[in-house]
């Protein structure tokens, strides 16, 4: 077998959640601990007892696992086991989904490569969400592009060591050697006289058959792949196009009530009265109470539940609700004050963060030294679906439906918030309308808890849209004083960034998503480089958006280096690729692994793809654009066509891209589709502000997206390595926001320096 | 409180102790434990609501329960004649795996068949200019105008 090719280590990079990165760690200084392959055994031959199935075949991995029966080792009888294949007597497999659906495809995916390596037809197969289940399961979150990453090769063992034991039972039963059998399509064939054994008449011997060590499996070839990087459907369509209940909102409970939860409109602001008599007297409404909360980032504000027999009531109720608000420790921050701030802060120097070479004597050496100013907003996630949580207390034990991208980040907060043991928290998963980002912090979970907790039924919380812009964790905005300086040659030799900060008044570190590294500028060859930050704390809440800090400063770096190429008459498509220098593997040099031979290839594949700097009618450009994020290398080339009243037609965006393999063409088109029109999306009109502390936009009508008249045409052009696959979820958007942005320059000589582009006077049509 | 009567998918319901102000939405989802059309914006911004009232697509958010008494409602639920037998539209959704989180799209598929039943063979712009009222947040507008064409040539118009 050809072995995969790693440029990377599978801990976190800045771009990962910092809550996650104890816990990687945790697993990861777990990793070479060897799994007590019979401890395993004895808990997969019980697991089988209690399934009762009779056929039922369930399977330890190794990998994660080996760290989990470490972890767990001297527990005895922990279940050990994190991954369920089933073979059911007519030949069905049902094959268990650990990670959150939230739109990535996940549910699919994952369940397609055990299926690749146990060898069955797609078509035999059928797909259950998980219990959210640490001890079995490992990990389970939907982020940072990370679940192809780190379950490739869990789910390869998985499918591997089911197809093993069934190929084992057969040699035992033909009596041959198993280098005799091979597994095809749900059969083992014997290969010496063609007798065929179906994998549901094997299922009960194999279940005997000793767990084969992780390190003596034999993966497939991936030239031997019969379904990953085919176009494979949703495992959810039929019943998400028949309209059945799937997700989180959609959850109904016996006696179910609904509740809604106002809070302050300045962030942390508490409860001081509210005329909750009143509120109590509306029709359908059964209770009316203030939640003092704990204040704590992602975790309890303050504010007033309405409990009512309908969500129409409830939200009915909140109309009649009168609060008076103490604001005392509330923000009272605006955006305007932060703007004209930070023009007047980053002209002025501050401490280096980072320095390399010297940025000095680079200006004072110059041929040409130009400065730059870019300014990008705040940004809300916005999933379709608002945020909501169905939470019941019963016989001690908090129940909660979920539709969260941190199932496992719950039961912590809650348990503490509530005084309830750890262990009476109880989550199921349920699919997400939309992540982005906004789930993995579980506020309106911890919300829909303490509802809970204080009513004899179950109640479904539902924020609606207004509850749901006002009371996001933002993208941070920001801000860039940028100096680049050139030599005679028209060589980029210093770049400079004094950037302001936010910083999180909780704990003094950069807000999520809001730190900026020179390996962020991803232009290795730039001799001289300083970073210079001014900090400014921030009670604004802010969270991971979809590709947390690349989704911002890659627009800002991509146009400057843009900007440079112009101002050094030389061609983008050149300068860039001088940028990345010789091919080679960075590692951490550049705070992040940064392969320039996988950015190279890109780039030059999407300049010959989009046929680069042929001519153009007036009015029109082409832009190009390269970020590498998630482990994943995405080259774009937007095309726009701008009339005389600065009206933009994004006509053409074209990608190559660079993720080792695609696992399922299918869902991993529709991520790179999906984030270059949520780029377009950002750029057109998408603009978070706040004044006095609270967000003014409040709906749809405020904060645009992009809508399918202004949809380009998208091609996409995949680069096929071997490299282990990583994700997709994230890269593909933060090439895309200055692939347009530069295509506008390119057709109007009008540089983008403030997002979104109507700030400039333009439009998306 | 009113006691309301409608026809939701070929069968008369009758809804007891209902705000007659009630949004269509809320009483198909609270009231009838229809949760297939979808709660976006509430103000008729998104689509995610959309049903068809009489066979022309609507939002159901913006839609009191009373203004619509004893007349014709078809929701998602509605759309196939039954589970084997999916609408066009239903079927073009799934062979180009249209959705990623799939929530506007029971919105989607309610607009895009209305769009069909008054124009079989619609081109793109009349694609655009019909959809341009639904949101898809995860940005499935390709595959969306895709598997209506696709639709349409399936006798989608039915």
């Amino acid at each position: 077998m050809k072995k995969d090719l790693y440029d990377y280590e599978l801990i976190p990079d800045v771009d990962m959640p910092a809550e996650f990165v104890q816990r990687i760690k945790d697993y990861d200084d777990l990793e070479d601990t060897t799994l007590d392959t019979n401890m395993a055994r004895r808990q997969f031959l019980k697991l089988s007892g209690i399934a009762g199935g009779g056929l039922v075949l369930a399977f330890a991995m190794g990998g994660a696992p080996r760290a989990e029966a470490a972890h767990h080792g001297n527990k005895k009888g922990a279940a050990a086991l994190n991954a369920y294949v089933q073979i059911k007597p007519d030949g069905k497999v049902v094959i268990a989904a650990k990670n959150p659906e939230v739109g990535q495809g996940v549910k699919t995916f994952l369940p397609m490569i055990i299926a690749e390596e146990l060898e069955v037809p797609w078509e035999s197969v059928s797909v259950i969400q998980s219990d959210i289940d640490e001890k079995r399961y490992g990990r389970q979150s939907a982020g940072g592009s990370q679940s192809t990453p780190r379950n490739w090769t869990p789910m390869r063992e998985a499918g591997a060591t089911a197809r093993t034991m069934l190929v084992n039972a057969a040699a035992e039963k033909w009596g041959v050697s198993a280098s005799k059998c091979k597994a095809e399509q749900g059969q083992v064939i014997n290969t010496s006289n063609g007798k065929k054994l179906s994998y549901a008449e094997l299922a009960d011997a194999a279940a005997e058959q000793a767990i084969p060590d992780a390190k003596i499996l034999s993966f497939k070839d991936r030239k031997d792949f019969k379904l990953l990087g085919k176009f494979i459907g949703g495992v959810d369509n039929h019943a998400l196009v028949t309209g059945q209940p799937l997700f989180g909102i959609d959850t109904q409970l016996p006696g179910m009530l609904h509740a809604v939860y106002v809070k302050c409109p300045a962030f942390y602001g508490k409860v001081k009265r509210a005329n909750l008599d009143e509120v109590k007297n509306l029709p359908g409404v059964i209770d009316a109470f203030i939640i003092e909360g704990n204040s704590v980032d992602g975790e309890l504000s303050p504010g007033v539940a309405i409990v009512a027999k309908t969500t129409y009531q409830a939200f009915l109720a909140e109309k009649a609700l009168q609060v008076s608000w103490d604001k005392s420790d509330a923000s009272n921050e605006s955006w305007g004050d932060f703007k004209e701030m930070a023009k007047d802060l980053t002209s002025k120097s501050a401490p280096a963060t980072e320095e390399s070479g010297d940025m000095a004597k680079a200006i004072s050496q110059a041929d040409k030294v130009v400065d730059s100013f870019y300014t990008y907003p705040f940004l809300s996630h916005s999933n379709l679906e608002p945020q909501n949580c169905a939470a019941w207390f019963r016989n001690g034990k908090m129940e909660i439906y979920a539709p969260t991208q941190t199932p496992q980040g719950i039961a912590g907060p809650v348990s503490k918030i509530l005084g309830l043991k750890q262990e009476d928290v109880v989550i199921t998963q349920v699919r997400g309308g939309g992540g982005f980002g906004r789930r993995l912090i579980n506020d309106w979970v911890t919300e829909a808890a303490a509802i809970a907790h204080k009513v004899d039924a179950p109640v479904k919380l539902t924020w609606n849209r207004e509850a749901d812009m006002a009371h996001d964790f933002y993208r941070v905005g920001g801000f860039h004083n940028l100096k680049g300086t050139l030599d005679k040659k028209g060589k980029l030799t210093g770049l400079q960034d004094r950037t302001l900060v936010f910083t999180n008044k909780s704990n003094g570190r950069p807000v999520r998503g809001g730190g900026i590294r020179g390996g962020n500028i991803q232009a290795p060859e730039i001799p001289n480089v300083r970073i210079e930050a001014h900090e400014i704390p921030l009670t604004i809440p802010c969270g991971w958006w979809r590709a947390p800090t690349s989704c911002s400063v890659a627009w800002v770096f991509q146009s400057f280096i843009h900007e440079m190429a112009e101002a050094a008459g030389r061609d983008h498509l050149e300068f860039l690729i001088e940028q990345f220098g010789e091919p080679r593997h960075l590692g951490k040099q550049t705070a992040r692994d940064f392969n320039t031979e996988r950015a190279i290839n890109v780039t030059k594949d999407v300049a010959e793809k989009a046929n680069w700097g042929r001519k153009m009618k007036k009015g029109q450009g082409q832009g190009l654009s390269f970020y590498n994020s998630h482990l994943g290398y995405f080259a774009e080339v937007a095309e726009v066509t701008v009339d005389s009243s600065n009206r933009v037609k994004v006509d053409h965006v074209v990608a190559s891209c660079d993720v080792g393999m695609l696992l399922n063409k299918s869902g991993g088109e529709n991520q790179v589709e999906g984030s270059i029109i949520d780029a377009i999306s950002t750029v057109a009109g998408q603009e978070i502000t706040f004044e006095e502390g609270a967000v003014r936009e409040s709906n749809f009508d405020e904060y645009p997206l992009l809508r399918m008249p202004s949809q380009p045409k998208i091609d996409i052009h995949w680069l096929t390595t071997d490299y282990a696959p990583t994700g997709l979820g994230e890269p593909a958007f933060p090439p895309a926001v200055a692939a347009v942005t530069n295509a506008i320059y390119n057709a109007t000589g009008k540089r983008i320096h403030t997002m979104p582009i109507s700030k400039e006077g333009f439009e998306i049509v | 409180m009113a006691t309301i009567q409608i026809r939701v998918n070929g069968t008369n319901r009758q809804i007891d102790d209902i705000d007659p102000t009630t949004p269509l939405l809320w009483a198909l989802r609270d009231h009838l434990g229809m949760v297939g059309t979808k709660f976006g914006c509430g103000k008729g911004l998104c689509g995610a609501c959309t049903v068809h009232l009489n066979g022309t697509a609507i939002r159901s958010c913006s839609t009191p329960v009373s203004a619509i008494e004893g007349q014709m409602i078809t929701t998602i639920e509605g759309l196939a004649k039954d589970t084997e037998n999916l609408h066009p539209i239903q079927e073009a959704w799934m062979e180009h795996d249209v959705p990623q989180c799939g929530y506007c799209q029971a919105g989607q598929m309610m607009n895009a068949s209305a769009l069909l039943a008054v124009n079989p063979k619609p081109s793109d712009q009349d694609i655009d200019n019909a959809m341009a009222g639904n949101i898809c947040r995860c940005g499935t507008y390709k595959r969306i105008r895709k598997a209506i064409h696709t639709a349409a040539e399936n006798g989608g118009a039915r």
